[in-house]
């Protein structure tokens, strides 16, 4: 296989869904509609991959206390719902998963 | 804010991701390395392609003997998200050059959009975002070649590096994100219906699940706001883009 075939065509198909948009705004105008909808993009994308990563594990959902990701998880909501700060949610969800890890 | 300012404290608000994206970082490097690519190819899909979990799956098909096509299929589908993530930036991008919107699309990832938003949200009004998303975005591009780089080297000596689960801290990193961000109903809903809607479609061929998921999710957050909005006497959608001048700062 030749590796930098592969990695040229990664490139320009990173790139390209990234762009395109960009590119184009300011060319017409978004649909209110669509804007709307737009910003409900981070929520929608970003607590899928929140599930997702949470709860599936080695190809099965696994909804039971063992999973230290989902009491990493759920340590993190709780914090970044009180505090609002991004930096205490990450550690504390890491030192959750850390001792989860450890007594599991 | 100066455009130096702006510059460093997009750094600083992305800094928490940064370190979620370490753990990442290195493992990547290990697995491409375990997979069979040669250290310069790993590190050149970090430094061309700059794209976490597309190149997560593609070392992994890289592994499986997948071919070439299929393998570069499966990165255009993974980052048809992105495309998403652009085209809800797009009302911040009139009026700057395409040179600079080509950066910022090169740098468009996860992190430095949730980074980006939040901001956004807070402060409608900001001027001079593209220094502030530069920012951002060069802080985990540096960060994402020097991990991939710690992970060719560490992952030679500590072959197990790719079992340990690092992808946790990328998870409460994203939590910290979003939670705060869920202010209204629909936003809840929205959330709350991507979860369980993903659970669903996980298992659905090239994260294809996770585009259903998006566009089902949105609806529910949108028809809600729509509703919520009507029965609150307000119009269905007020652009607060319209608040920001469209390209002529001049007036």
């Amino acid at each position: 296989m030749n590796e930098w075939t592969l990695i040229a065509g990664m490139a320009a198909l990173t790139f390209g869904p990234r762009y395109l948009p960009l590119a184009l705004a300011g060319r017409a105008r978004i649909p209110p509609l669509i804007e709307q909808a737009l910003r409900f993009v981070p929520i929608a994308v970003l607590s899928a991959i929140i599930t997702q990563t949470t709860l599936i594990h080695q190809g099965a959902v696994d909804f039971t206390l063992s999973n230290a990701h989902l009491l990493a998880a759920i340590a993190a909501c709780l914090v970044a719902w009180f505090s609002r700060g991004l930096f205490l949610t990450v550690a504390i969800g890491l030192l959750t998963y850390g001792v989860a890890r450890w007594i599991i | 804010m100066t455009p130096a300012r702006l510059f460093l404290t997009g750094a600083r608000d992305t800094l928490p991701l940064i370190l979620a994206a370490i753990p990442f970082g290195i493992v990547y490097g290990a697995l491409a390395m375990n997979n069979g690519l040669s250290q310069w190819a790993t590190l050149a899909i970090s430094l061309f392609v700059f794209a976490g979990s597309a190149q997560f799956i593609a070392v992994t098909l890289v592994a499986s003997a997948a071919a070439v096509p299929v393998i570069l299929l499966t990165v255009f589908v993974v980052n048809l998200r992105h495309m998403l993530y652009a085209a809800s930036l797009m009302p911040w991008m009139t009026g700057l050059p395409q040179r600079i919107r080509v950066l910022m699309a090169f740098w468009l990832t996860d992190e430095t959009y949730a980074v980006v938003t939040n901001r956004i949200t807070r402060d409608p009004e900001l001027r001079g975002l593209p220094w502030y998303y530069c920012g951002s975005g060069l802080a985990m591009y540096g960060n994402w070649i020097l991990c991939t780089w710690l992970g060719i080297t560490l992952g030679q000596h500590i072959p197990d590096i790719t079992r340990w689960g690092l992808d946790v801290a990328m998870v409460v990193a994203f939590i910290g994100i979003v939670v705060p961000a869920l202010q209204s109903r629909a936003q809840w809903a929205c959330a709350l219906c991507a979860g369980a809607c993903s659970l669903l479609t996980w298992d659905w061929p090239h994260q294809s699940g996770l585009l259903l998921t998006a566009l089902v999710a949105i609806t529910v957050g949108v028809v809600l706001e729509r509703r919520d909005n009507s029965k609150a006497n307000r119009p269905a959608y007020e652009a607060e883009t319209q608040s920001l001048p469209q390209g002529d700062i001049s007036k």
